[in-house]
């Protein structure tokens, strides 16, 4: 956790709407606890079944579930693992599922981030926190905050709401085996609703939503056709077409 | 070395978290940062870039619908497929509320299980 003294203004008359980092901490964990939060802990806890079936020891599962912090991700992993993938294409398929992270931090950065103030290892450790979750909530809420609490904000919302996903998880993996198989089989099936929701929501151009119908088809007829390997084709190819196709629709064949 | 020759020592899976997890995930949040300010957000390659990232996620939602692990596979593949569907549909329907349409889909999920229990 960054110090969050250093980047306060010193306190100098302050307007009436501006308080020490530490307090917009202390805010963005209380915004934590939320509905969205709620859906993401409750699709972790369904994650935490699908490690154990797949065989990831209670260690290994906490470990996906704190250093990558990306759902997709996570269960991208999970999946090459058990397919006994080796490093570098199970690498390669991850950072093909968390590419979208770079385009999110992009477009997250200028509005956290104060010109000549904001250190940028303060913005690499707050980054870690970029995921679905949490940055549709900065996207939508940040905005209307004032500049300076922004960044401890979304650090104290990140934290909060991994934490709390973290301790949850663990206890999920402990409790799943004596989950009656409904509880168990709803809680699988939250995951790619919620996904299906939220990367729609996230969607701001055509190209977005294209892609996202291309990828709902290609990815189940390359899985049967082409396993291993269906992930990154369905990423290049049915992300390519999607970006072809609305680009001729945007501005003509150029 | 081999994928199953690695996850068979004890530290094994734990590199592979390190270095094909938490590597190949945070690696795209700090060029994030780094590159911030530079790239701008909507130009092309940028655009192609979450095309291509957004067809991804979106293959693996559709597997964990049509071939889920777990207790899931067993329910129909129908029922799954209409569960998500009014799940989503849902979620446009009343203002793209998340939690409207992750709740309608598990309800399907639920209700038509139970059916299909019942039935046999």
């Amino acid at each position: 956790m960054p110090a969050h003294g250093d980047i306060n203004p010193t306190p100098a008359p302050l307007p009436p709407d501006t308080a020490p980092g530490r307090v917009w901490m202390v805010r963005g964990a209380r915004a934590a606890i939320s509905i969205p939060a709620m859906i993401l802990t409750a699709a972790f806890v369904g994650y935490a079944g699908l490690a154990r079936e797949s065989g990831l020891s209670l260690a290994e599962t906490l470990a996906m579930t704190g250093f990558i912090w990306a759902l997709p991700s996570v269960v991208v992993l999970t999946g090459a693992m058990t397919s006994g993938l080796g490093l570098i294409p199970a690498a390669f398929a991850v950072a093909l599922a968390s590419v979208r992270l770079m385009p999110m931090t992009i477009a997250l950065l200028p509005i956290v981030k104060i010109p000549g103030k904001t250190k940028t290892w303060q913005l690499l450790i707050a980054s870690h926190f970029v995921a679905v979750t949490a940055w549709v909530y900065a996207m939508k809420h940040l905005p209307d905050l004032p500049k300076e609490g922004r960044l401890p904000f979304f650090i104290g919302f990140g934290a909060t709401v991994s934490s709390f996903v973290f301790v949850m998880t663990g206890i999920a993996y402990l409790a799943v085996e004596q989950m009656p198989p409904m509880v168990a089989g709803a809680l699988f099936m939250l995951t790619p609703v919620y996904f299906l929701c939220s990367l729609w929501g996230a969607a701001r151009l055509r190209a977005d939503k294209a892609a996202m119908i291309a990828g709902l088809c290609l990815g189940p007829l390359f899985f049967l056709y082409v396993p291993g390997l269906d992930l990154l084709w369905t990423g290049l190819i049915g992300g390519t077409a999607a970006y072809l196709g609305t680009r001729v629709l945007r501005r003509g064949i150029s | 070395m081999s994928g199953e020759a690695l996850l068979s020592t004890w530290w094994g899976p734990f590199v592979m978290i390190l270095v094909a997890g938490w590597l190949a995930t945070d690696i795209w949040r700090w060029l994030g940062v780094l590159a911030g300010g530079r790239l701008r957000e909507d130009s092309e390659v940028l655009i192609w870039v979450r095309c291509v990232a957004t067809a991804l996620v979106a293959g693996v939602i559709a597997k964990l619908i049509l071939f889920p692990q777990g207790a899931l596979a067993d329910t129909p593949m129908a029922l799954r497929l209409a569960a998500a569907a009014a799940g989503f549909a849902a979620f446009l329907i009343f203002g793209q509320r998340v939690i409207i349409g992750v709740s309608v889909g598990v309800a399907v999920l639920l209700a038509g299980w139970t059916a299909v229990l019942q039935l046999n």
